[in-house]
């Protein structure tokens, strides 16, 4: 029975809807203490002093330790960095707990450990530290300017720069030739995650047994487990690892955090279990931001608006210290640049700087949208120098033609799998009827209406499936970027996958039973999947980069054909026929004509469990596994096209329409796909409506909670129009590619394209985002109060 | 102090300091820990639950002022014989979850808003859920499963 490309309801919601999943924060050991962690209010400080005397004499505090306390005997190094882009590449050591200086509002100065929650809360407040303030970085330009230094000790705030840039001169002289040229800058703010689940970790030790269990709300357990092992010495196969239900994570969960280097040490070293979870106002600070660039772009275009060079230069925002993939985050988007356009000639390059503020590292996206965000602000703008509209500079410069193709080599040098850009734009025009849309927004424009009508394009590609083993290495990345596969029938029949990939919302579960039950022709219903314990699944690289389907998919998919294999082989012995004229024909395998032969495939797990009448020399059980590198990436790419009101009087921005055709290859199950749409969407447009990261000049967070930062809620958005095309990948057997970060990647260039384009009649080319109201209401002031002076 | 509340149907009595805000005593003394806890400013609803019929976000409310209350909770739900409530089945069958951990305060104001309003247009049903943050779903499909419960679909 066909269960691919079915719109299979999920196996994991009925333990999500009704209470039984359990987060970290829902999970507790006998004799747990609560860890409070005092963090530091200044953004670049001398600590003086740390007085945790007051904070011991508090009711039920157990334990309280500053930096220098835990300097020794506790980790053997800082936390890691896995992606050291260049060698010379600036990383100052990072400790769970600073001793000498604080680097930003947040970093850790002192810990306490207390037998409940509300007393770890009340001791961290009796907590004295002094500071002595230093000059605060808060902005990437101010880094760059080097007017005060992030670290003083290293004497710069340049942590690397990074260029994929051969030829330098060739693009210049590019550009200097160019007939059209149109150059911007822009800035990507920082972004706070916000999964709605926020962090946490519960270390069990096990005194006798030397062993150590660690929950953490983390994307990454398998990761996680090297590094802990590497950060605090306790040796790799001595340390479990569990991801129980994780409540989103978007990147932000993709990371080695000072809390769970601390819950282990602390745990390891005290006997007792530690847990703690963060609180929202901790979240922006405790955990890892998004975005943080200023990017420079020139585009260059001959007459007839054929892109002839690109040259981008982005300045990325660190924050205070490298984390897990701090430094490689902005390079992820580098060989978007050009986006899906043909282009002679192409120039990246990347300043990292450290900044007083919180780390910034992977989310949604990481890197490709800022990327697309830019190519695709960039060619509207072009569209406009060249005096055409948007799709038409976008036609004019599709790669092939904007024909279908297989193994186009990009300007960037990657290898796009496969693409068919026109008809996806064509689609998403069609939904949208821009022929009425347009007509409505002359309307409203030659009646004055208050109201104006604004459309915006994006045609994006993003690079997902990461990754290509060799790739990463190239680029610096310190591990791999396989994924790995198990799959096993029990005697009863039933199949077990252990899947690599870790899932938090993605669904997993139903996912990978459907490629499973697809293949050998059974009830997904006989399918479980186990994962996200490194005890139940040791080989894994989890999930990140729209990965999960494109490689841990995949390798399912390859281990399941393994088993099919070997099934047939046992059935071929059974029936004393060639393994080789056996086939599967929904869920029996039988000789090849001869259906009376018919064995059901679920059958022949107890034949293997029993081992009773196997062929000569083969190992009993039906268990193959599969560690899958891709030979490319995957290279997704889609339309869409916002449509927003903007209220001239009041700058308020009403997005009332979105139309997206994405092309992820072939689908898994399109329920799945949808959703991972609508929210990416929504999250992209988040960035260029509402949500900005803001500080003070001293690097205080200024809206560090839900009621001031803007993560938008029903009201805000419009129910949205998502279809699709199929072009399969040719990078994997399964044709897949990957949607998790789609929605991100389009979105944000959309909205803002949709927003600039309202008011092009006030003569308004660009818009920073978030493009909120006093920003737009200043500048519809500004330009009326230029057309009347 | 001692508090005593109904839960699910179930009399429930256990100490509780009086700061203890609700939310915490049914997570961590009753024992129930579908309900979430996503902010610390009553913004995102992820521990909604209903007392004495009404929605209420169970992070505003001190375990001491639900003395005596009747308190239904997301584990309260679903029948007896694990059948889903419909706002459940609703929300399964529109893919109206991704991680799940907005669902249980989610569903618990959906149903509240289908009781006040049992035919609400769409744009009545966002207004309504205004008080509930998501993160993964963009809320299409949230608001695709109220209006369908609300059909009786």
């Amino acid at each position: 029975m066909a269960v691919m490309g079915t719109r299979m309801l999920r196996k994991e919601d009925p333990k999500l809807l009704t209470g039984e999943a359990k987060y970290v924060d829902d999970i507790h050991a006998a004799g747990e203490l609560w860890m409070g962690m005092v963090r530091s209010t200044h953004a670049n400080a001398r600590i003086d002093s740390v007085d945790v005397s007051a904070a011991l004499e508090q009711p039920g505090v157990v334990a309280a330790y500053t930096g220098a306390d835990l300097a020794e005997g506790y980790w053997i190094a800082p936390l890691p960095c896995a992606w050291p882009v260049t060698p010379d590449m600036l990383n100052p050591p990072h400790f769970p707990v600073a001793v000498e200086n604080a680097r930003y509002v947040g970093d850790i100065v002192a810990v306490v450990l207390a037998d409940s929650r509300y007393g770890a809360n009340d001791a961290i407040e009796h907590v004295v530290v002094m500071y002595e303030d230093l000059p605060a970085v808060t902005t990437v330009e101010v880094a760059a300017s080097g007017d005060a230094l992030a670290h003083p000790d290293l004497g710069t705030n340049k942590a690397y720069s990074w260029a994929l840039d051969p030829d330098p001169d060739a693009v210049q002289a590019a550009l200097d030739d160019s007939v059209h040229r149109v150059s911007a800058r822009f800035v990507q703010q920082r972004l706070i995650p916000s999964a709605m689940e926020p962090r946490g970790v519960l270390a069990i030790p096990s005194p006798h047994g030397g062993d150590i269990t660690l929950y953490s709300s983390t994307q990454v357990p398998h990761i996680l487990k090297v590094m802990v092992a590497a950060t605090t010495g306790i040796p790799e196969h001595s340390i479990r690892v569990i991801a129980p239900s994780v409540g989103g994570g978007f990147g932000a969960k993709l990371n080695v955090n000072a809390d769970e280097i601390l819950a282990v040490a602390l745990a390891n070293k005290l006997k007792r279990p530690i847990r703690w979870t963060e609180s929202r106002s901790e979240a922006a600070m405790s955990t890892t931001q998004g975005r943080g660039q200023v990017q420079y772009i020139e585009i260059g275009a001959d007459a007839d608006g054929k892109l002839t060079a690109i040259k981008a230069h982005i300045q990325a925002d660190l924050g205070a210290y490298m984390q897990l993939i701090t430094p490689g985050t902005p390079l992820l988007g580098s060989f978007l640049y050009t986006g899906v356009y043909a282009c002679p000639a192409f120039g990246f390059v990347c300043d990292g700087y450290f900044t007083n503020l919180t780390p910034t590292d992977a989310y949604r996206g990481a890197g490709r949208p800022e990327a697309s965000y830019a190519i695709e602000r960039g060619m509207d703008l072009l569209a406009a120098e060249v005096g055409v509209n948007p799709e038409e500079i976008r036609r004019r410069n599709y790669a092939v033609g904007g024909e279908a193709f297989e193994n186009w080599e990009s300007p960037s040098g990657l290898v796009f799998d496969s693409g068919n850009y026109r008809p996806n734009l064509d689609k998403a025009l069609e939904l949208a009827d821009i022929a009425e849309l347009r007509a409505e927004q002359t309307r409203r424009r030659e009646a004055g209406d208050s109201v104006q009508l604004g459309i915006g394009m994006c045609t994006y590609v993003e690079i997902c499936g990461l990754a290509p083993s060799r790739a990463l290495g190239d680029l610096g990345y310190a591990a791999g970027g396989w994924e790995h596969a198990t799959v096993r029938m029990l005697p009863t029949g039933m199949i077990e996958v252990v899947s690599g990939s870790t899932p938090h919302g993605q669904g997993h579960e139903t996912s990978w039973a459907m490629i499973v039950a697809d293949k050998m022709g059974i009830d997904p219903a006989h399918v479980t999947v186990l994962h996200s314990d490194t005890a139940l699944s040791p080989l894994g690289l989890d999930t990140y980069g729209s990965r999960s389907l494109a490689v841990g998919g995949v390798a399912i998919a390859m281990a399941t054909d393994k088993l099919i294999e070997k099934a047939k082989a046992i059935v071929a012995h059974q029936l004393e026929a060639s393994p080789d004229d056996i086939v599967l024909d929904e869920g029996n395998l039988m000789v090849a004509g001869s259906p009376d032969t018919a064995t059901p495939i679920q059958s022949v797990g107890f034949a293997a469990f029993s081992a009773h009448d196997l062929p000569e020399g083969m190992e009993p059980n039906l268990q193959e596994q599969v560690s899958f590198d891709p030979p490319n990436f995957a290279f997704p790419f889609g339309t869409h096209v916002a449509v927003v009101e903007v209220d001239t009087n009041t700058g308020g921005v009403d997005l009332i329409d979105y139309i997206a055709v994405d092309d992820c290859g072939n689908q898994v199950n399109p329920l799945i796909v949808e959703g991972q749409v609508h929210g990416g969407i929504v999250q992209g447009v988040a960035q260029a409506l509402w949500e900005c990261a803001e500080y003070d000049d001293h690097g205080t967070p200024l809206n560090p909670s839900l009621m001031d930062y803007l993560v938008p809620s029903p009201t805000e958005v419009p129910s949205m129009t998502v279809d699709s095309t199929v072009t399969p990948s040719t990078t994997n057997p399964l044709g897949v590619k990957g949607v998790g970060e789609a929605g991100t990647i389009g979105s944000a260039a959309a909205a803002i394209n949709a927003v600039v384009d309202a008011l092009s009649p006030y003569g308004i080319s660009d818009i920073e985002m978030p493009a909120s109201p006093q920003r737009l209401w200043r500048l519809i002031n500004a330009a009326q109060e230029g057309a009347s002076t | 102090m001692q508090v005593g509340m109904t839960v699910n149907g179930e009399a429930h009595e256990a100490d509780a300091e009086p700061r203890t805000l609700l939310v915490h005593h049914i997570r961590e003394a009753v024992g129930l820990t579908g309900t979430n806890i996503g902010c610390d400013t009553s913004s995102c609803g992820a521990c909604t639950i209903h007392i004495d019929g009404e929605p209420v976000k169970s992070c505003t409310m001190l375990a001491v002022q639900a003395n005596g209350a009747d308190i239904t909770t997301i584990e309260g739900m679903a029948a007896d014989d694990g059948t889903l409530h419909p706002m459940q089945q609703a929300f399964m069958e529109n893919h109206g979850l991704q991680c799940g951990y907005c669902t249980p305060g989610m569903v618990m104001a959906a149903t509240s808003l289908l009781q006040e309003n049992p035919s609400p247009t769409e744009a009545e049903v966002r207004q309504g859920l205004e008080g509930n943050l998501c993160r993964c779903t963009g809320y299409h499909n949230i608001v695709k499963a109220v209006l369908a419960a609300a059909e009786g679909e």
